[in-house]
């Protein structure tokens, strides 16, 4: 049965819901996956749509299988995707390095639980911000998004797609347990009204394409595997022909490519949202469900006279250097609400570099944080008690 | 509850809770899609997610609000709905004082207990229609006539829209039989307290 890949209209679903009808909204049309609490309902829904958009939807045998098929189907051409949580997100490091290192776009969206390990399987956590920077072995960069929202979960899905392709790298969708089993209101636009990006295309002569030849913005063009173009693919360091090169200076040249497409394109990256920040005195810093604990806090903590505000943050990575070092320099203090035990507090606190205070609202995971410990710490900090 | 000027509550939180397969989460969802798309209210639901939603005391918590709901976790109910025992049992004690607390009478004993309550026998009632699996859905009519929480148009939309296709027509039959249930207690409280007065 074909139906539509856009399902304009207003609905009530859950986070994970959105987020497979953002993938194929965005134009995805390739995922494979392995089902894992609590990211099993992104591949059930996209399992149920993807043939009535004529898409794959495939089932591997591992989450280490699921990335390396995401890998190939988007070298094949077409945007590709995958879901997972907990153990799955780990099993995929090592693919997702090998997505960095050939330029890869794809998109993984990580439902996030409480771990270490198998953890508590069925509850919310946001405990994997520094392994979606760095869990991956060796040094690079990528882009990582936090829905605060089911809504969010499917515009920011499409931007994730976007991004990807824009760039060439994979690019993480990092929700949670509460977010992707939460049920709200989600308003899909018509199809035309949504913005949807495809990678640079290959052009010219196809014997003499250079598949790692840096164009605009440091980003090479694309040729998809078949289209007749010469292309070699691998995740050895690798020249501008992507042939192995196991020289230093070779190393240093694709290092500097694939940190510079990110890093000289940060302005056009980060996404941060403020909320009542212009006076504030007090500035939490959050994103995903915990930007909606803070969002209340500051609300609170504003009737008891203590000036907080939010800068949420959409994209936690690249974090947002700039934009808290410009903060530090007039605000008595950051708080850091996250449900881990201080991973993007680390950021705060390296970026506010001493000149204001740094604290965090954490929590070991398997919950929401509530107002009130946010609210607590505000009025300590500011003397209130 | 926050109550406005015209007497509406502008936030209510409810909590549904029973055995898991009861569909309980199902009358959770059914009730946020009608707040949501039926009455162009906010709302949030969170369902219980565990081992306990598929036999346990499961619990579906909903908000409805006219603004948006930044917490979506319900900690002390305005209304609770208990359709077992154990599910009375582990959430009974968090509804605020004031609040509303609807049974289903065959299958909550609450002992020493003397709060108000709302009691219908949904499931005796689903039985009688024959479909045990129907007492979601003749609770959430008896919860639409006792609380008004959603408006009945936008509760029985959304009751046709989430059921398997087939079954709706039954699926409102059930709902009409709550939601009468209801509207005759109401009455007859009524009636009761009017008399009381000597009216």
């Amino acid at each position: 049965m074909t139906k539509p890949a856009v399902l304009t209209g207003e609905h009530f679903m859950t986070g994970d819901e959105a987020a497979a009808e953002g993938a194929l909204a965005a134009g995805c049309r390739f995922f494979a996956g392995y089902p894992i609490t609590p990211a099993t309902e992104v591949a059930e829904r996209i399992a149920e749509r993807m043939p009535q958009v004529g898409g794959t939807f495939i089932q591997m045998e591992d989450e280490i299988a699921a990335m390396a098929a995401v890998v190939g189907a988007s070298c094949a051409g077409v945007k590709s995707m995958t879901a997972t949580s907990g153990p799955g997100f780990s099993l995929m490091m090592e693919n997702l390095g090998l997505a960095v290192c050939t330029e890869t776009p794809c998109v993984l969206v990580n439902v996030q639980r409480a771990g270490p390990s198998t953890g508590l399987p069925t509850q919310g956590a946001q405990g994997d911000m520094m392994q979606a920077r760095w869990g991956s072995h060796g040094h690079y960069d990528l882009i990582a998004l936090a829905p605060a929202s089911p809504q969010e979960c499917f515009h920011l899905t499409i931007e994730a797609f976007n991004l990807s392709e824009t760039y060439r790298v994979p690019v993480l969708v990092m929700t949670d347990e509460i977010i992707g089993h939460l049920s709200e209101r989600v308003v899909i636009p018509p199809a035309k009204a949504i913005k949807t990006v495809s990678r640079p295309r290959a052009k010219g002569r196809k014997d003499r394409f250079l598949p790692y030849k840096p164009g605009p913005r440091g980003v090479a063009p694309m040729a998809a595997a078949g289209e007749g173009y010469r292309i070699h693919v691998t995740g050895l360091t690798h020249d501008e022909r992507g042939y192995p090169v196991m020289t230093v200076e070779a190393q240093a040249e694709m290092m500097d490519r694939i940190m510079g497409k990110i890093r000289n394109n940060r302005e056009d990256i980060i996404r941060t949202e403020a909320y009542r920040l212009d006076d504030a005195d007090f500035v939490l810093v959050s994103y995903g469900v915990s930007a909606r604990t803070s969002l209340a806090a500051v609300d609170e903590a504003r009737e008891l006279g203590i000036r907080a505000g939010l800068l949420r943050l959409v994209t936690p990575w690249p974090f947002p250097e700039e934009k808290i070092r410009a903060l530090a320099g007039r605000v008595k203090g950051f708080v850091t609400v996250e449900i881990n035990l201080g991973q993007m507090h680390l950021e705060v606190e390296r970026c506010a570099g001493g000149r204001a205070p740094a604290y965090l609202v954490g929590h070991p995971g398997g919950t929401i944080i509530p107002p009130e410990s946010v609210v607590d710490m505000l009025k300590r900090i500011s003397g209130r008690t | 509850m926050t109550e406005t000027e015209k007497g509406k509550a502008e936030k209510t939180e409810i909590i549904i809770t029973g055995f898991g397969g009861q569909g309980i989460i199902l009358a959770g969802r059914i009730l946020g899609k009608a707040a949501t798309l039926g009455d162009h209210r906010e709302s949030t639901l969170v369902q219980s997610y565990g081992p306990e939603s598929r036999g346990g005391a499961c619990s579906a918590q909903v908000t409805i609000s006219d603004s948006p709901i930044p917490y979506p976790y319900v900690r002390n109910p305005d209304i609770l709905v208990c359709m077992s025992q154990g599910g009375y049992e582990k959430f009974g004690g968090l509804l605020r004082e004031e609040g509303t607390l609807l049974i289903d009478r065959d299958l909550v004993r609450m002992g020493e207990d003397d709060r108000p309550r709302f009691a219908i026998p949904a499931t005796r009632m689903a039985e009688e229609l024959g479909r045990k699996m129907m007492a979601n859905i003749i609770m959430l009519g008896f919860l639409t006539s006792v609380t008004g929480v959603v408006s009945p148009r936008a509760a029985r939309d959304a009751v046709a829209e989430s059921v398997p296709k087939g079954t709706e027509e039954m699926n409102i039959t059930a709902f009409n039989k709550g939601f009468d249930h209801g509207a005759a207690l109401l009455k007859g409280r009524r009636k009761k307290a009017s008399g009381k007065t000597g009216a």
